[in-house]
């Protein structure tokens, strides 16, 4: 059997949740696809305040924002249809998508497809990287926001960006301790709230240093840790040896973007969003005509731009099909100036350039 | 290796769910209602889910959202089941994974 539906949007993160939200309230039909048994994606588990302003919901908790998102959807009664533990498989050229939706393999032809799948985490490569007790930094908080279970007792994360930071603080919350934060550039990457937060706590941040490697017999028992010198090399005599039985990888995340390339979208490197991503024009859509995206897919950001991306695709995405209220001028500008201004500062100078290359008409 | 469920936390409340029962590798075993398979493992203090096919060493969980195999289990006989996103459902037989497996099918 064949579902057909106006638009169907992939991934029920932030960027999912507001692109369906808003294509239903245009009028489009909307069917939301969701891989976990539950909506959220990574807001779920983020158990911190939010910056930004309060269009962007600062000042909530992530797992509250995506709780109201996801209410938000139900009061659009039969127009909007959510298939959750549903794993789109396929992207085929001719529009069709398929779907493992709790083991039951479905096919569906939609007129519109929204892509929010975000992303997924780097690795990084050390001897032993392979040993059971290393994770990545989301699965670290997985564990201990969503299942309530601790990772472990000692915890030495490597990465100092504001996920490195967040998480080894939420350990620490959790009972944790933390052995130490490793960073190999000579700055921290996070917000500074961020960082002397876990400073205060007594977490010491090493720049500047690496890990070397891991040891145990089946489980992580110690990591090796040592400075390096400008040109990344380890100077051997300070290396050291810190017991703990977790290694929390926290290097950042890069687009998961499979489905786009399946497609067969026109996709371009770029490093500083992240790695591969699809070329889009001003409204969100890819080389593929119909095929629309939002959120970490598009370019590694934060939770506020891919709300605000979201929003906007599902804007543009209803109103390709007809589904244009006497608002959507007003609201697309809303939205691009939300975006401006999210993007705006110095910080963001990297992902500015790195959108203008990814730019096509 | 003790119980690593957190009981005591300033922001976040878990609720008790309730038990479930289930055996790992033959040993029965707790978990609660809410837990997928790798989450109750590791509240029972197992880490290795499984062992390479090629090179026998030990994995673990990795990503826990379903995107990096890490984590493949044989449960209920079926093998190469993400344990990490699969929800632990009462009576369960989880088993370790040492090997490529056998697809569903056949
Ligand atoms: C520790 C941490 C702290 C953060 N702190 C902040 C912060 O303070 N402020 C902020 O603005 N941002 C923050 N962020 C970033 C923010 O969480 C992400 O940028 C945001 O969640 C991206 O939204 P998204 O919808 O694009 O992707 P996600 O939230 O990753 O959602 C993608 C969804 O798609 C689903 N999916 C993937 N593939 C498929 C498929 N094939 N079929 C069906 N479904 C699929 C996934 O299961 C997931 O639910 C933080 C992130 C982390 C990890
Ligand atoms: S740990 Fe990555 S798929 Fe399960």
């Amino acid at each position: 059997m064949m579902y057909e539906i106006d638009l169907a949007v992939i991934g029920g993160g932030p960027a999912g949740l507001m692109a369906a939200n808003t294509a239903a309230e245009a009028g489009a039909k909307v069917l939301l696809l969701e891989r976990d048994g539950h909506l959220g994606g990574q807001l779920v588990k983020q158990t911190h305040k939010f910056f930004g302003s309060e269009e962007q919901h600062a000042s909530m908790r992530g797992n509250d924002i995506s709780t109201m998102l996801g209410d938000r959807l139900g009061s659009f009664g039969e127009r909007v249809t959510v298939w959750k533990s549903a794993t789109v498989i396929g992207f085929y050229e001719d529009g069709v998508i398929t779907i493992d939706h709790n083991g039951i393999y479905k096919k569906v032809k939609p007129m519109r497809v929204v892509v929010a799948t975000g992303a997924s985490e780097k690795f990084l490569s050390f001897p032993n990287n392979d040993l059971p007790g290393i994770y990545g930094a989301g699965a670290v908080q997985t564990m201990m926001n969503v299942y309530g279970i601790r990772p472990g007792q000692r915890v030495l994360m490597i990465g100092a960006g504001n996920i490195g930071l967040i998480v080894s603080y939420q350990l620490l919350q959790a009972g944790v301790s933390v052995a130490a934060i490793v960073e190999g550039l000579p700055h921290i990457g996070g917000y500074a709230v961020h960082a002397s937060k876990v400073r205060r706590a007594g977490v010491p941040i090493l720049t500047s240093h690496t890990i070397v490697r891991a040891d145990g017999a089946e489980s992580v028992e110690s990591a090796t840790i040592a400075e390096i010198d400008r040109g990344w090399n380890v100077i051997q005599r300070t290396m050291k040896t810190i017991a703990c039985d977790v290694i929390c990888i926290s290097v950042g995340l890069t687009p998961l973007a499979e489905l786009l390339w399946q497609a067969g979208c026109k996709m371009r490197y770029i490093p500083s969003l992240g790695g591969s991503v699809p070329l889009r024009n001003d409204c969100l859509e890819t080389t593929v005509k119909g095929v629309f995206i939002a959120g970490d897919v598009s370019g590694i950001e934060e939770a506020s731009a891919a709300m605000v991306e979201g929003r906007l695709a599902g804007l543009e995405a209803a109103a390709s099909l007809g589904f244009k209220s006497e608002r959507y001028c007003e609201e697309r500008n809303d939205c691009m100036e939300q975006l401006a201004a999210l993007r705006s500062g110095p910080t963001a100078e990297k992902i500015r350039s790195g959108l203008a290359c990814a730019e096509c008409r | 290796m003790g119980d690593r469920r957190i009981t005591n936390h300033p922001i976040l409340q878990f609720s008790e769910g309730e038990i479930i029962h289930f055996t790992f590798d033959g040993k029965p075993m707790e978990g609660r209602e809410g837990d997928t398979i790798a989450s109750a493992l590791h509240a029972n203090g197992v880490k290795v889910l499984g062992y390479h096919f090629m090179t026998k060493r030990p994995r673990g969980f990795y990503c826990a959202i379903g995107n990096c195999s890490s984590c493949l289990m044989i449960v209920n006989g079926k093998s190469n089941v993400r344990t990490c996103t699969a929800p632990l459902k009462s009576g369960m037989i989880v088993e370790t994974q040492y090997d490529r497996g056998v697809p569903d099918d056949v």
